[in-house]
């Protein structure tokens, strides 16, 4: 029997989260150092996954199988290929600094951290999984520890409208793709849950183009998708930083794998007919969260809506139905993921600090941190879509994709791009430039060592991808490769 | 006319032999202790409890083939020896959660008429005969009623049980005469002879439906389903709290289990019309148990309506009138009936210190008392069907049953009232972690034996929800014994 990787990242966070609940709670050294320790080595069996995966291999890699419920044909069946591989690793990676720099957490950080890794068990569950079952479950383990870290740990003004927000939106989300996902069930006339054999369980066309609504749009919500993306910006904002940081950063990337995985790969036909209409909805994502993001003066309602925006183009590149908006969506969800949480943690950084987040109140920065104001400023590079970083390596694919099957969506699309621009410079000169507010001056200090070394992860990420696409790009080539057999792309071999 | 008795015949009542011997024994300590060591009567009957429930799952359990024994009257099937297990469990746990109830705990009569309505459920479970059916509901309902109003100082709870006797006798009079139109036009009471003499076509439509829905009425009432579901707030507030877990735990499985048994074994020559009818009921009680439930200040009447709701979501698997169906009502009640347990638990423990069953007065819950609070947690997010709890299992296997009859408008309909559900288990969870209380400083003391029966349940859950195949295959074995 080989290394079975995938249970033990997948279970890893969830067994020490309960491991937690059972110290005491006095002792918040022990928690602390507990909880890194725990990320540490999640991290870097994410890192092993990554790469562990060979790309020259077989379509799946690193699988395990074993019987659930096998009336019913549900098995607890994981594996990773191109797409999901690098996702385990976003994940690792936010859990890692997300653990970080929640040091001050100061109320309860005991069941804190416990939720934070039954969170990312599950967000590890949806990326591995391999069984419909198996991924419905772990995704509903994945939305609700969300309600109690936004509740309890959040920004007290918003934090119960917002946290009841997302929760309810969510949930009515995937209930909504269960109900499809049993349909293509019973459909199937297979009797299994396994995903790989669904793929060929060749459902009616008029079957597909019932469902597959129900389904995309069920997972789409947690990605975000216009008219349903309104929970979002609320709940990064309720959200302590840790969490924004998972909930931008890798919770939306769940639901847009989930509608990739579920909706796109079970249904081609399905997807064919409704995501030519779908691609509208993404391009008012794009566009209008890029507008939104510019009026707004509070800084991480500000990345939220960006957010909204970016993974707008994560939809954009899956509904061209093109190789090159594949390839670029799922680069695109790495990058935001990492370049999303990067954001969210230099906001809790001076948050902490300046107690407000109202750009027109900040400024001069740089002089006290400039690590952070670096860090920030590649971010926004990240996001204008400069070349050099990642966030041009995502991009520039999907804006191809989309030329290619609806020139005029991407001539609307790029505005975003100068409206991006826009508002990031706009942040950054109001934030870190200029001079420091009387009212702050001598109370801020320079971020912490460790801080810097989790800001210092996330950008080298952007950076080595924006440099040496090929860390990444080969790999999801590979994944989409995949996927074109089942879907057929347009300009895929 | 039962010929000579087998062993086989006795194993199959093993379970009704030992909680008549229990009966029995509580009976009699009552009378020969004197009053101020009654105490051990709670302890005597959660003794017989668990011996009858060890004695059952091991000696009682059925072969793979059904087989009616005692002239027709028994069916020692799976769907009956799982559910008698659930019955027990449900009184175990309600009879454990009376040891700190000093008004109750020194009553032998209180004991003996708890068992006594459980020996009632164990042959609702088996019932085979209409005859047999109607004694056994008797013999579950009229403990029952007195339970509910046993606390005869407290008005509301005299109110309760005089109520559900009004309603219960009404709904069971209108299901009696439904009896009698079976009888009437089958000439036999036995379940399976009416189902052969409705298959030949003795028995014309109209009076066949007349009869379903007589029948269902009763049987609705014991489920407490819209439009039957009005005695349930009331009776379930009024009730001394242990008796209302057992009546929204045990009973509502029991009428389950004869609902499902009926429907499916006598009238399934009218099966279109009986599930338009049980859908209609359906959809009343999941949307107006839910809704209902969102307005709720009393703990218990909020249990109530989502009870009513969780009967709308049960009846889904009903109506599917499939062998998965049958399998995920089985499966639901095994969750169920642990879910609420725990709910119930919490509530009766916190009740005792606090004197109120007001949700307001639940603040500061989860720094008075975090293992009750977790509890909670628990016990409501497997209501609200979220995973790893046991009530995600048993909601996508009654959604799933829902889909494969083709009733997807149903599914659909369901699970937008589990989001609405999902609303009003997290109102009273914020409720208890977020709210600042007033005594947050107060410690709030779990007894040991209660503290145990929390924590059993809270581990069934789990297991029902992570380790799914072994209770599957049970409901899966009840439900072939149907079909």
């Amino acid at each position: 029997m080989t290394f079975p990787i995938l249970s033990i990242i997948v279970f890893l966070p969830i067994v020490s989260g309960a491991v937690l609940l059972f110290l005491p709670s006095e002792r918040r050294d022990l928690i602390y150092r507990f909880a890194l320790g725990v990320a540490f080595l999640t991290f870097l069996l994410s890192v092993l996954v990554y790469f562990g995966f060979d790309i020259e291999g077989a379509r799946y890699q690193f699988m395990e199988q074993y019987n659930w419920l096998p009336a019913l044909g549900i098995s607890y069946f994981v594996g990773v290929d191109g797409i999901s591989a690098p996702l385990v690793l976003l994940t690792g990676i936010v859990i890692f600094t997300g653990v970080i720099i929640s040091q001050r957490i100061d109320d309860r950080p005991r069941e804190f951290f416990a939720f934070l890794f039954i969170l990312a068990s599950g967000v590890f569950g949806v990326f591995v999984a391999l069984d419909m079952f198996a991924l419905f479950f772990f995704y509903e383990i994945a939305v609700f520890p969300m309600y109690l870290l936004i509740a309890l740990w959040g920004w007290k003004k918003t934090r119960e409208y917002a946290a009841m927000k997302l929760t309810l939106y969510l949930f009515i989300g995937s209930v909504i793709a269960l109900v499809g996902a049993l349909a293509m069930y019973f459909a199937s006339g297979l009797q299994t849950f396994n995903m790989l054999a669904l793929e060929g369980a060749g459902f009616s066309a008029s079957f597909q183009q019932l469902w597959f609504p129900f389904v995309f749009f069920g997972f789409a919500v947690l990605g975000g998708i216009f008219p349903f993306h309104n929970w979002s910006p609320d709940g990064h904002v309720a959200a302590p930083t840790a969490v924004s940081m998972f909930h931008a950063g890798v919770l939306m990337k769940l639901g847009a794998f989930a509608a990739l995985r579920v909706g796109i790969m079970l249904m081609p036909e399905g997807a064919a007919y409704h995501l030519p209409w779908i691609i509208l909805l993404s391009l008012v994502n794009v566009v209008y969260g890029a507008f939104i993001a510019m009026t707004q003066t509070d800084a991480k309602y500000m990345i939220g809506f960006s957010s909204v925006s970016h993974m707008g183009l994560v939809m954009m590149g899956f509904a061209t139905l093109t190789y090159d908006g594949f390839v670029g969506a799922g680069v695109q969800m790495v990058s935001h993921g990492v370049m999303t949480a990067l954001f969210f943690a230099v906001v809790g950084m001076f948050y902490d600090q300046t107690h407000t987040r109202e750009m027109g109140k900040l400024g001069g920065l740089m002089k006290v941190m400039p690590f952070a104001g670096v860090a920030f400023i590649i971010g926004g590079l990240v996001s204008m879509g400069m070349p050099g970083f990642s966030g041009f390596i995502a991009e520039f694919p999907i804006f191809m994709g989309v030329w290619r099957s609806y020139p005029l969506v991407a001539i609307i699309a790029v505005i975003s791009i100068v409206i991006t621009a826009a508002y990031i410079l706009r942040a950054v000169s109001r934030i870190f430039f200029g001079d420091i507010p009387a009212e702050l001056e001598g109370h801020l200090h320079d971020i912490r060592p460790s801080e810097k070394l989790a800001l210092g992860l996330l950008a080298f990420v952007l950076v080595s991808i924006g440099l040496f696409p090929g860390v990444m790009v080969p790999m999801i080539e590979s994944g989409v490769n995949h996927i074109n057999e089942i879907v057929h792309l347009i300009g895929g071999a | 006319m039962f010929g000579s008795i087998t062993t086989d015949m006795v194993l199959a009542i093993l379970p009704e032999i030992a909680l008549l011997v229990l009966i029995a024994v509580v009976f009699v300590t009552d009378l020969v202790v004197d009053e101020k060591r009654r105490g051990i009567l709670a302890w005597t009957s959660i003794i017989g409890l668990l011996i009858t429930m060890l004695l059952t799952a091991f000696f009682a359990q059925p072969g793979a083939e059904a087989e009616t024994l005692w002239g027709g009257m028994l069916r020692h099937d799976w769907l009956a020896y799982v559910s008698k297990l659930i019955f027990l469990f449900g009184a175990l746990i309600t009879t454990v959660f009376t040891l700190n109830w000093d008004s109750v705990r020194f009553k032998g009569e209180f004991y003996v008429l708890l068992l006594t309505s459980t020996l009632g459920m164990t042959l609702m479970g088996a019932s085979a005969d209409l005859i047999m059916l109607f004694l056994s509901i008797e013999t579950t309902s009229i403990p029952l009623y007195v339970l509910a109003g046993f606390l005869t100082d407290d008005d509301r709870s005299t109110e309760a049980g005089f109520k559900y006797l009004l309603f219960g006798a009404m709904t069971t009079a209108v299901m009696l005469y439904g009896f009698s139109l079976l009888y009437g036009f089958a000439g036999s009471t036995g379940l399976y002879e009416i189902s052969a003499a409705i298959g030949a076509g003795q028995i014309p439509a109209a009076a066949l439906a007349g009869a379903a829905v007589l029948v269902l009425v009763g049987f609705g009432f014991k489920v407490a389903m819209a439009p039957l579901h009005f005695w349930a707030p009331d009776v379930y507030e009024g009730a001394p709290t242990p008796i209302t877990a057992f009546l929204s735990t045990a009973s509502k499985a029991a009428g389950f289990v004869v609902l499902t048994r009926v429907m499916i074994a006598a009238f399934s020559s009218v099966q279109a019309e009986w599930q338009l009818m049980l859908a209609i009921a359906a959809v009343i009680s999941m949307t107006l148990g839910n809704l209902v439930a969102l307005s709720q200040t009393n703990i218990k009447r909020l249990l109530a309506y989502s009870s009513i709701a969780h009967a709308g979501y049960a009846l889904l698997g009903v109506i599917a009138a499939s062998e998965l169906g049958a399998a995920s009502v089985v499966y639901y009640f095994l969750v169920y009936v642990v879910t609420n347990m725990a709910a119930f638990g919490v509530v009766i423990v916190v009740s005792r210190v606090i004197g109120s069953d007001e949700i307001a007065d639940y603040a500061g819950l989860s720094r008075r008392s975090p293992g009750l609070a977790l509890v909670m947690l628990l016990a409501f997010l497997s209501l609200a069907g979220i995973p790893p709890l046991g009530g995600f299992i048993a909601k996508v296997l009654v959604f799933a049953a829902a889909v494969q009859a083709e009733f997807v408008w149903l599914a659909v309909i369901g699970v937008l009232n589990a989001i609405i559900g999902l609303y009003y288990y997290l109102i009273v969870l914020k409720v208890v972690y977020l709210t600042p209380g007033k005594d947050e400083q107060k410690a709030l003391p779990t007894p040991r034996p209660q503290a145990v029966a929390l924590v059993v349940s809270i581990v069934l859950l789990l297991l029902m929800g992570t380790v799914f195949a072994p209770w599957y295959q049970w409901a899966l074995n009840s439900a072939s014994a149907l079909f």
